[in-house]
């Protein structure tokens, strides 16, 4: 039973920082533009070698 | 490799411009803009929003709107200055509605979690610390994720009215405020669990329908912006300065350059030239105007300078008069009750009193208060309209997002609702069953005719010379050299090819408005222009009357070319009709018991476009008459309008499959409930397998519009 202690907290901790991650990306605009993220990796770099 | 998105840096010296972009199309569009334009002088970066349709540009000050418009166009996409209020407000509601959902689904994992190991036997202390700790993270998520519905169950409320939110917040509050009990009794039952994840289904379901008004708000935003925002102002002293259309004031003189549209109501001064007038009066032939002639706000200047002496300005133009129309016929449709609502009001008396009688029942029964309470609230809970808070809005996603992909674009739920329910249809007839523009008929022309008629017509802004350009430039048409091009406002174009003069010009007879006469030295040729009926209206005014839908045609325009537009297609029809017109036959025929379908373009159906039961603009249609509609479509073809009425009536036909199953099963759950014998964990699978199957059964809805 004393490893429930350990446990709970890492797992809420877990989905803790899984939230934290999502409002960062919401507030980042990671979220803004689906189609163009879909299509952005269509696109060709044009890196002068 | 993925091509990062460029990064806008904060710089004090910089500023940053917003343009609408409809053109953007594809990934090589993405990186041709972003790619191209730091390459002009002054532009900093860009960065492309694909599902906007909008480019942000960084650039120097030194740069204005015009400039960068016209950076776009030489790299190939025609753009607008996007207004103020970058953010709106509907993209915020968005974006809160999405944080509540994260939130919901982080407590409902984490309670979830807790839950299992009660299910699976955890009792004594252990239960207790696992009800304890499931309510320290449910109340702070419901708290925070529950707002939009409490808020709006409020208004409802204080309104003296109910909505669906009533009984999902009593069925929220009810079941925390029973386990919260639970929990501190040490009792063996608490419902978390149930409440959190109900209100993850039902904001996954808010969001999808703020997801969809967005989607198309951006597509339909994308087409806006064509009208006169401001005006040169001519000074006592000759100077010219720009005057936003706002404050304009009448007897100022204007200078109209050719191309330009009129931002308020007045007369010539000076100048001749033709106007085109289709946002007003929806006719696509132009108009010549003189010294003296009145001209209107929205109307656009073809050919040559004007200088107009303002009579009316912003609210008192003849524009304004149609908005406020608009604006007074569009109150109706405000009154009207979305599905979900009128569902509500039939299901919420119904289940409160089920549980108001199971508390009685059991408390007659001799079962104490503690255990009645229970079983009323487990009541409740089951019956909470899980699947009916999806029911509609899955629904109407798949449809709304399966009519995009054919062209049409539905401005929000009840839009579609209203659709489904249309009996009888009016059609204008420019823009709407024609295209709107004059094409011209270039069967009878030489080769050598055509190269040169091409090059005569693309350098005119007229929309006959346009008609014919674009007609050429499709047949693959290479444009001759053109010498010493000259354009003479209301005579036409002339110039030299190869030492020879070369005209296109207005044929001497008259009465033929809708034609042009190619000369190449001494011989001459008449081209004829049709504005042509959109290829498929006969296929789509059929495929209406197959849903009992009978169409009429309901025009401004002059009597000769309706009828024999309604002649070729075998309908009614009524012409000349002014915007007051239209919008008294609309109200006539709702009084009538009638719910009337409008689809029209022009600025004179904007009033019948908002009256109107449900309405469909064309893309190409006035931004009045666009923001007036429920739906807009794009493209050459009218079937989207036909289609858009089939899709929606299948739609609402799996709403309401939606709303059988949601009842089925409260018909089967209810009993258990009343009897007591509902758990946690009964409750938690009854209420994700009904929410499961709803949301597959809309899921079928994509193939609807194949």
């Amino acid at each position: 039973m004393t490893g429930l202690a350990f446990l709970i907290p890492i797992a809420i901790g877990m989905g803790l920082m899984g939230l934290a991650a999502f409002l960062w990306s919401l507030r980042d605009g990671q979220y803004e533009d689906m189609d163009g993220a879909a299509t952005r990796i269509l696109i060709d770099e044009e890196d002068e070698l | 490799m993925n091509a990062p998105a460029p990064i806008l840096a904060d710089s004090p010296a910089l500023i940053s411009t917003r343009f609408t972009v409809p053109g953007m199309r594809c990934a090589g569009c993405i990186g041709k803009i972003e790619r191209e334009l730091p390459k002009v002088e002054g532009i900093i970066a860009a960065r492309a929003n694909f599902s906007a349709k909008r480019v942000a540009i960084q650039h120097d000050p030194a740069l204005d709107e015009t400039a960068l418009t016209a950076a776009l166009l030489a790299i190939g996409f025609e753009a607008q200055p996007v207004a103020d209020n970058p953010l709106g407000v509907e993209t915020q509601e968005r974006k809160r509605l999405i944080r509540a959902l994260g939130v919901a689904g982080f407590g409902m994992m984490n309670v979830m979690l807790l839950s299992v190991s009660i299910w699976s036997g955890a009792d004594g202390p252990t239960r207790d610390l696992f009800h304890w700790l499931s309510a320290l993270i449910a109340m702070p998520v419901i708290a925070y994720s529950g707002r939009p519905f409490f808020a709006s169950a409020w208004m409802a409320l204080s309104h003296r009215r109910t909505n669906m939110d009533v009984p999902i917040s009593i069925g929220v509050i009810l079941a925390t405020a029973l386990s919260l009990y639970e929990t501190i009794t040490g009792g063996g039952h608490a419902y978390f669990e149930s409440a959190v994840m109900l209100l993850f289904f039902l904001l996954a379901g808010r969001v999808l329908d703020a997801v969809m008004r967005d989607r198309t708000r951006a597509g339909i935003g994308a087409l806006l912006g064509r009208m006169g925002k401001s005006a040169s102002v001519i000074g006592p002293d000759g100077t010219t300065r720009r005057v936003a259309a706002g404050e304009l004031e009448p007897g100022m003189l204007v200078l109209v350059a050719a191309g330009e549209a009129l931002a308020a109501d007045g007369a010539v001064e000076d100048g001749a030239s033709a106007i085109d007038n289709a946002m007003l009066t929806g006719e696509s032939a132009p108009e010549p105007v003189a010294p003296g002639a009145i001209v209107h706000a929205g109307a656009i200047n073809l050919s040559a300078p004007l200088r107009v002496r303002l009579t009316a300005v912003a609210d008192d133009t003849a524009i304004a008069e149609i908005a406020r129309l608009m604006d007074e016929a569009g109150q109706s449709r405000s009154h009207y009750v979305r599905i979900a609502d009128r569902a509500s009001r039939l299901y919420a008396p119904v289940v409160h009193s089920l549980a108001a009688l199971a508390f009685v029942g059991w408390m007659i029964a001799g079962a104490g208060w503690h255990q009645s309470l229970t079983i009323a609230i487990a009541v409740l809970i089951i019956t909470c309209p899980c699947a009916m808070g999806l029911a509609v809005p899955a629904a109407q996603v798949v449809a709304s997002g399966a009519l995009l992909r054919r062209g049409l674009l539905v401005k929000d739920g009840s839009a579609l609702e209203r659709l489904a329910e249309c009996d009888i249809a009016l059609l204008d007839k420019t823009g709407t069953l024609t295209l709107g523009t004059p094409r011209a008929d270039i069967a009878a022309l030489g080769a050598e005719a055509r190269s040169v008629a091409l090059g005569l017509a693309q350098a005119s802004r007229h929309p006959l010379s346009q008609g014919l350009a674009a007609a050429l430039l499709h047949e693959g048409v290479v444009p001759a050299v053109i010498d010493d091009l000259r354009e003479v406002s209301g005579a036409g174009l002339s110039g030299r090819w190869n030492g020879v003069e070369v005209a296109l010009e207005r044929p001497d007879d008259a009465a033929q408005s809708l034609a042009t006469r190619l000369r190449i030295g001494e011989t001459a040729q008449t081209i004829t222009f049709a504005d042509p009926l959109r290829i498929d209206a006969a296929a789509t005014l059929a495929a209406l009357r197959a849903e009992g839908i009978e169409a009429s045609i309901l025009s401004g325009d002059r009597a000769a070319p309706v009828e024999a537009a309604a002649r070729e297609l075998g309908l009614a029809a009524t012409a000349e009709v002014s915007p007051q017109a239209k919008l008294a036959a609309l109200e006539a025929l709702k009084a009538q018991g009638r719910r009337p379908l409008m689809v029209g373009d022009g600025l004179n159906d904007g009033p019948a476009l908002a009256a109107a039961h449900a309405s469909i603009a064309p893309g190409t249609a006035s931004d009045a008459s666009q923001q007036a509609a429920d739906a807009v479509f794009i493209g050459e073809k009218l079937m989207p309008v036909a289609l858009a009425v089939r899709v929606a009536r299948a739609t609402m036909r799996i709403v309401r499959q939606n709303f059988g199953f949601s009842i089925i099963y409260n018909v089967l759950a209810v009993p258990l409930a009343l009897f007591g014998l509902v758990t946690p964990l009964i409750a938690a699978i009854a209420m994700s397998v009904s929410s499961l199957v709803v949301v597959a059964n809309s899921l079928r809805l994509a193939r609807a519009a194949r």
